[in-house]
Parts: structure tokens; sequence; C-alpha cells
């Protein structure tokens, strides 16, 4: 058990880790001039950032399909949130 | 009224509100049933404070000039009414009240999933209610209950922040609630219990809780948003700083339409069960009636952009926005048109509950249809923010669900607390709230088609006498809900012990005593059958 629960630490902090390297790609990319890439980028590292978390922090490795599902789910809703307020913006 | 399957009599010391009297075995109780007597208490105060603003309100527009208040204080007299009704009254309405006491008892489990988040719901709730309330108190807000940018943000000259600060900790309850209902009906249902025989009541709570967990945290988005550029100055919706005020009204109404849904459907759920019990059948089309309250919580998320048809929205979103408004129409219909169906051939009795679900039917429909009216989008040119809207909101909201709650409180009365309510008060009262609500708000159609712009609180002559009738109109409906409040509350004394099935109902909730026990079945009850086995099993 003991050797288990410390694996497990050991994984949260090297995700905390990784998660702090990203941070700092993100400040580093702000300063290189890519022009319409540098919020590619930015969003991009945000993404994986944010994978992370739901991956390993919020146990969906671990989870059921139904739960994997659901988180799908919240994703797929933040599409449409984004897709259709698009449809608005990009045709004015 | 005989009783088919009789329970057990209960000792009462076995019923969940006598197992303690103190008022900490209440504050401290993680019983959803008891839960649910929490928000229906605080509920029904905060409608009767929404209400009064409405009386406000309708006194203000019996004549065109100003005579009551100012414009100030007009603005935020409606602004309160929209507040405290949107999120303190309709959404936690059916789902917090009816839906935590009732669906442990449909799918014959002991609890909700998680008692002690269910019980926190309410302390976030009452802690939401109390920021809002101060804010009130301090001198109120005058932006609508939408918020809209540059009111709420460059030009705000009111209590914003922390209105929106209490909107913002109530999201969390309806969360809360959400997540305990559908974790609740994935993983407590008893033995048996298939997801084709749940009642078509748990079906719409489903749905609800679904949009009530995708949708709620965009609002708690719209308005952090508007903290940070109030606070720190981003620019998000200010044009001057490089924000877009039309994205304000993107996100809020992202939440805010499938929050009309939130506040119909829990609604549609009562209809079906009542109008089940009520003409002895089971319901016409069960699979369909229940996919179409989730048809109605997908497609509830696609129709946000027909509320900023003439705020500059591009002409291409609006087409889509329209199109799509359309097609939620169609699962509406298909309840209504079962509903009907469901009667046809009925062995239908007039009890009150049923007086409520035939006027929802028939005022939902009308709500309903003067929706694809505005969703059409150039008449929407000419009846947009005017009492058209409002009183097509009003047919929905309180024609609706209003109806809907008052009709299940009915119903599930004798269950929640062991007394009969007088028929015939309730009969009369229930007619009493038909004829008044129509009576205020169809001359409000009338006043909108003619141009009368909401919100304003004086108006050209000419729109007195159909400003008088909603006024009566108001008077009526007043009366109708204090009556029900009346004789509710007398009840609980006078009224005679209900029976554990009084309507002679299908479903696992009129299988335990009235009130049920703490642990509400004796036994797991398992189950063999769909939920309305009216024909056969009488």
């Amino acid at each position: 058990m003991d050797s288990h629960a410390d694996h497990a630490v050991r994984r949260y902090f090297g995700i905390f880790a990784a998660l702090l390297v990203l941070l700092v790609i993100t400040v580093g990319a702000a300063y290189v001039h890519l022009g319409a890439a540098n919020i590619v980028v930015a969003l991009v590292i945000a993404v994986v950032k944010a994978s992370l978390v739901a991956w390993v922090f919020m146990h969906l490795r671990s989870s059921t399909p139904i739960v994997i599902l659901f988180a799908l789910g919240g994703v797929f809703w933040l599409v449409i949130l984004i897709l259709l307020t698009a449809a608005d913006f990009l045709a004015r | 009224m005989s009783v088919v399957s009789p329970a057990p009599p209960l000792r009462l010391k076995e019923s969940y509100l006598s197992v303690s009297f103190t008022i900490r075995s209440w504050l401290l109780s993680t019983d959803h049933k008891r839960i649910g007597i929490l928000y229906l208490l605080s509920i029904t105060a905060l409608f009767l404070f929404g209400g009064a603003a409405a009386v406000a309100m309708r006194v203000e527009l019996m004549t065109p000039q100003a005579d009551v208040v100012r414009a100030e204080v007009y603005n935020r007299m409606f602004t309160v009414h929209g507040v405290i009704m949107v999120w303190f009254f309709l959404i936690p309405s059916i789902p917090a009240v009816l839906g935590n006491f009732l669906i442990p008892l449909m799918i014959g489990a002991r609890d909700l999933a998680f008692p002690k988040l269910n019980l926190a719901s309410w302390y976030v709730f009452m802690a939401g209610a109390a920021f809002t309330l101060w804010a009130i108190v301090r001198g109120g807000v005058d932006t609508g209950w939408t918020f809209y940018t540059p009111y709420s943000s460059t030009y705000s000259n009111s209590y914003v922040m922390l209105t929106a600060t209490g909107i913002f900790i109530t999201g969390f309850s309806s969360i809360f609630t959400g997540l305990n209902f559908i974790v609740t009906i994935h993983t407590m249902r008893a033995p048996g219990l298939q997801w084709f025989r749940l009642p078509l009541f748990v079906w719409s709570l489903y749905a609800t809780s679904l949009i009530l967990v995708l949708a709620t945290p965009v609002l708690a988005i719209s308005l952090g948003l508007i903290a940070l550029e109030r606070l720190f100055g981003f620019g998000i919706y200010d044009p001057n700083k490089g924000g877009d005020p039309l994205l304000f009204q993107h996100l809020f109404w992202f939440y805010s339409h499938p929050a009309v849904y939130i506040m119909i459907l829990p609604g549609m759920g009562v209809v079906s069960e009542t109008i089940a019990c009520f003409s002895r059948k089971a319901v016409f089309g069960y699979k369909v009636v229940a996919m179409s309250s989730l048809a109605i919580a997908v497609l509830g998320f696609l129709v946000w952009g027909h509320h900023m048809f003439v705020s500059g929205q591009s002409t291409y979103a609006g087409l889509v926005f329209s199109l799509l408004s359309f097609l939620v129409a169609i699962p509406s219909a298909i309840k209504t048109f079962n509903w009907t169906a469901t009667l046809y051939k009925g062995q239908i009795t007039f009890a009150t509950p049923m007086l409520y679900a035939l006027g929802f039917i028939g005022l939902f429909t009308i709500g309903g249809l003067t929706g694809l009216v505005l969703a059409s989008l150039a008449v929407d040119v000419h009846v947009h923010d005017t009492y058209f809207v409002v009183a097509h909101f009003h047919y929905i909201m309180v024609g609706g669900m209003v109806m809907a709650y008052l009709g299940g409180i009915h119903f599930w009365w004798p269950k929640m607390t062991g007394r009969m309510y007088p028929e015939g008060w309730a009969r009369f009262s229930a007619i009493l709230v038909f004829v008044g609500f129509n009576l205020t708000f169809f001359p409000q159609f009338l006043l909108g088609y003619l141009g009368m712009p909401r919100r304003y609180h004086t108006y050209p002559a000419e729109f007195q006498v159909l400003n008088v009738m909603s006024t009566a109109g108001a008077s009526i409906l007043g009366v109708g809900y204090l009556f029900p409040l009346t004789y509710l509350l007398w009840s609980l004394r006078y009224g005679p012990r209900a029976e554990s099935n009084p309507w002679n109902a299908t479903g696992l909730e009129w299988q335990t005593p009235s009130p049920p026990p703490t642990y509400n079945f004796k036994e797991t009850p398992v189950v063999t059958e769909g939920p309305y086995h009216y024909e056969t099993g009488e």
C-alpha cells in the first residue's frame, strides 16, 4: 500500500512540474512574435494543461467509461458555445 | 378515493416529520425530504418577495403617467422581480422541492447519492439569496435581470457586483443539485427499475439536471468576466479596450436560454404524472415523451441567439438561430400531443392537480406558439422588447411552470405532509389562478403587438384600458396564490389524515406511508413493470 501511495504522490508532483514547465513555455511564447500563431500556441498549451489536470488530478484515467463520457460531454458543450458564437462573430 | 394496497398503519414517530422536532434536527438534516421542505419554505418566502415587486409595478402601470415610483425605482422593481423569480424561485422550484423530495422515493432509494452535498446546496442557496437581498436593501440594481453590458459595466450606477455575487453563489447550489440527481438516477435505482420503467417526472428531472450542470458554469463565467472588467480593467466586453459587448449576450444566453428549459422541463414531468393518474391511463407514447425531454435539453442549448436578433448579431447567425429555435418546438409539441392523446378515452376526474395540469397544457401551448412568432426573424423586429415578449415568457414561466408547481404541490401534499388539503377551496383557487393569469397576461400580448415597450413606467394614454385589465388580473392572480398558502397551512393541523395512496396512483412513492419514514421504504422495493400500469393495475 505504501509504495502504491508513494507512486501516486510521485505522479502528482510529476504532473505539477509538467504544468509549471508548460506555464514557463506559455509566458516565453508570448515574447516571441508569431503573429496570429501566438494565440494558437497559447490555446494548444492551455488545452494540454487542462487535459493533464482532468486526466490525472481529477482521476479520469481511472474512471469508468460513463464518467469519461460525461467529461467528454462537457468538452462537446464547450465546442457548441464556441462554434455558434463564432457563427455570429466571423459572419459580422 | 379507495386505497388499493393499503400500507400498514404507520406509528407516528416513524415518519420523517416526527423523528425529531428540534430546529437543529431540521437545519442539520441530510434527509432529502426534510431538505425539500427547507427549500419549500425558503422559495415560498422569496416568491412572496418577488411577487411584491410585481404588485408595485402593476400598481404603477394602472395610469399612463408616473404616480407611485420614479423611473429609477421602477427599473429596480422589475430587476428585483426578475432576479428573485428566476434564480430564487423558478430554477429551484420543482427540482429542489419536489425533485429532492420525490426522486429517491420514485426510484426506491433511501436518499440521494450525496445527502451532505444536498444539505450544502441549501446553505449555498441561502447564502446567495442573502447576498442578493442585501444588495436590494442597500439600493438595488437597475440593469434588468439580464445584466446586459454596458449597463452592468461601464455605465453601472447600482449594486451590480453584489447582486451578481449572490447569483454566482446560488449557481453552485444548482450544480450541486443537478450533480446529485444525475448520480442518484444512474446508480441508485431499485432492483428491476430499468431506465424505461422510470416515471416521466424522473426523466424530466434527469434532463433538467444535465442542463443545470452544463449551463450554470457559463453563467458564473459571464458574471465573473464582468467582475474582471470592472475591478481590473480587462477588455472583455468594453470595445474601447478591445472587448465585445455582444460577447456578454452570447455567454449570458448560453446559460439563460437553457435555464428556461430548467424552469419548464420539471413542470412537464409533473404534468405527465398527473395526467396519467387522473385519466387512469398510461402516458401515450411513454418512450417518446421521455426522449423528448432529452431532446429539449440538447436542442435548448442551440437556440440562444434568438434573444439577439436585433442587437447587432450577424444576419447569418440570426438565420441559423431562427431555424434551430423552430426545431426545439418539435419535442415540446410531441409532449403536448401525447398528453392530449393520453386524455383520449381516459376516465378523467377533475381533481385540483388535474385542473392545474390541464391549465398548463393550454397556457404552455399559447406560450410555446408565441415563441415561434418571436423566433421568426422579421416579426421579431416588430415585437422585440415589447410586452409581447413579456406575455410570451410569462405564459411559459407562470402559466406553465408555476401552474405545474402548484399542481405538483397539491398532488404530493398528502405524501409530503400526511394531510389532505380541502378539495373545494383548492379547485376554486386553481380556477381563480387560471382566470387571473389570463386576464393579467393576455392583454400584454395585445399591448406588445400595438407597440408598448417593456421596462417603462409611463406609456401613451391609449394603452390604459389594457393595462388596467392587466392590473385587475394581477390582483385576482395574487388572491389565487394567497388561497393555497392559507389552506395548505390550515391543512397541516386540520386536514384529514392522508392514506398512503389517496389518488390510487401507481409509482413507488405511493407504496410507502404518508408521510414516509426517514429511509423511505422498510424493504427495498422490486420493480417488475413500467410506471403507469393504470389499465391493467386497477
